[in-house]
């Protein structure tokens, strides 16, 4: 079973192709109408709130880590760190996104310096991750296409839930660190990223691995383990809430639909949830619009909110269903949440005659 | 060889915005910049053929609404990942308030 779970979802695998010969590779998905000229305002950038809301996130993991290290030894450095590294592991996910698509700030070199920094913090290589976010959003939830599949169908249950303290990401990432370094790609990688761009992937590991071998001789120079704390470790210990976040965006929805208002979540949160989230609540709204903003999502999902199925109205509420849903996919691998659109909402798109538009598997569809 | 086709009015077009264009078969994109030139590359983009016309003109730049991939309209030239290969770009003239392109 778990074998055929990862060919299945391997970007190597038969899935792979079976896609491309089904056109659910790279094809057209659903976007709300939305008027030209309200797009436009929509897609405006302005450098003022992700610079305001960057300083603010920048200075709070200052402010913590300084009273991290003030309070070193004693138990108030654990309610301390405890903060210093979810905002560090876990909220460099949101501003990774956010730079990654280049909508954050206006002036460019904004963006690329804080997508740069997100991704040593998330420890994602910028580069890869561009790529294979960027095949995230041509083809999501696409089997053998999309390489950022969180939930597979059965999930890999412990992994899931070790994950909420970066043992499964933390160990990969160290792991493709010394790959990148050593000039080579994993597999799945080479299938996204272009030769040309390959030569940055190299570079990147070897930087992250001096600053990774320059804190872990620190913290053996000083016999502590404040660098480590400071520098990824929060990776570890601060990534739970990152994956509280993620896992409402897809997990349990239907697999190799070519529509995102039937496997994407929007998830209503509160407003300290959308400042440290970025406003990825509103995924749906994002998948369709790339191009809008962070700080003009909710503008935008006022805009196509009726096309759509019900929002979620708290993360709660998105739980109640997930849980359940990847339980029962333990036994049931055909088993995933049905999203109804709202009365009124355009049909659903049907993109290829292999599966109903929802998510059957498709490898025996397409060799049927 | 020089194949001059009406492709729009100019006024048709938004001061830093973009419509799309299709002759034979062939999709095209029509820019306004700020200052009023108009420009015109191919209408897909180079990275997965999405339709530019949908996209964001900002600063000489049309931005690719599905990967956000950034090209310089005038010239063509990608700006960086996930676009890499050049846009092709065609000559424009305005007559008469009507744009032409040559797509020869």
């Amino acid at each position: 079973m778990g074998k055929e779970r990862l060919q299945r979802y391997s970007l190597a695998g038969p899935e792979n192709q079976a896609a491309v010969q089904a056109g659910l590779a790279g094809a057209d998905w659903f976007r709300s109408d939305v008027p030209r000229k309200r797009m436009k305002e929509l897609m405006r950038r302005s450098d003022y709130p992700a610079t305001r809301d960057t300083a603010i996130w920048l200075g709070l993991i200052l402010l913590f880590g300084g009273l991290g290290i003030a309070f070193w030894g004693t138990w108030w450095a654990l309610p301390i760190f405890t903060v210093y590294g979810t905002l560090y592991g876990s909220t460099s996910d949101s501003r990774w996104h956010e730079t990654g698509h280049g909508t954050a700030f206006k002036t460019r070199w904004l963006d690329e310096g804080l997508y740069q920094l997100a991704s040593f913090m998330i420890m994602r290589d910028p580069t890869v991750w561009r790529w294979s976010h960027a095949r995230h959003h041509t083809d999501t939830l696409v089997l053998g296409r999309d390489p950022e599949i969180a939930a597979m169908r059965p999930a890999r249950l412990a992994r899931l839930i070790a994950n909420f303290i970066g043992l499964v990401d933390v160990p990969i990432a160290l792991r493709l660190m010394f790959v990148h370094a050593s000039g080579r790609l994993t597999a799945d990688e080479a299938d996204f990223v272009p030769g040309p761009e390959r030569h940055k992937v190299y570079r990147t590991a070897r930087i992250d691995l001096a600053i990774y071998a320059v804190t872990i001789a620190l913290a053996i120079g000083l016999r502590s383990w404040l660098p480590v704390l400071l520098i990824g470790g929060p990776r570890l210990y601060g990534a739970w809430l990152l994956n509280v976040y993620a896992l409402t965006q897809h997990a349990g929805l239907g697999e190799n639909v070519l529509d995102h208002r039937l496997n994407t979540r929007t998830v209503k949160m509160c407003a300290v949830n959308r400042f440290l989230y970025w406003n990825m609540n509103y995924h749906v709204e994002h998948h369709m619009f790339p191009l809008v903003p962070y700080y003009r999502l909710a503008e935008l999902h006022e805009e196509i909110k009726h096309d759509c199925a019900p929002v979620y109205p708290s993360i709660w509420a998105a739980y109640r269903e997930i849980i359940p849903a990847i339980v029962r996919q333990l036994r049931d691998e055909e088993y995933y949440v049905r999203r109804e659109l709202l009365p009124g909402a355009p049909p659903l798109h049907v993109p290829a005659p292999v599966n109903d538009g929802r998510g059957l598997p498709l490898a025996p569809a397409a060799a049927a | 060889m020089a194949e001059w086709i009406a492709a729009c009015v100019a006024a048709d077009i938004d001061p830093e915005d973009v419509i799309p264009f299709e002759h034979a078969g062939r999709a095209y994109a029509i820019y306004r910049s700020p200052d009023d030139s108009y420009h015109a590359t191919d209408g897909n983009c180079t990275h997965e053929q999405t339709l530019l016309c949908d996209g964001l003109v900002d600063g000489g730049v049309i931005e690719c609404p599905k990967h956000n991939g950034r090209f310089d309209y005038a010239s063509g030239k990608a700006l960086g990942a996930p676009v890499l290969v050049d846009l092709r770009t065609y000559p424009v003239k305005v007559e008469d308030g009507t744009v032409y392109i040559d797509v020869g």
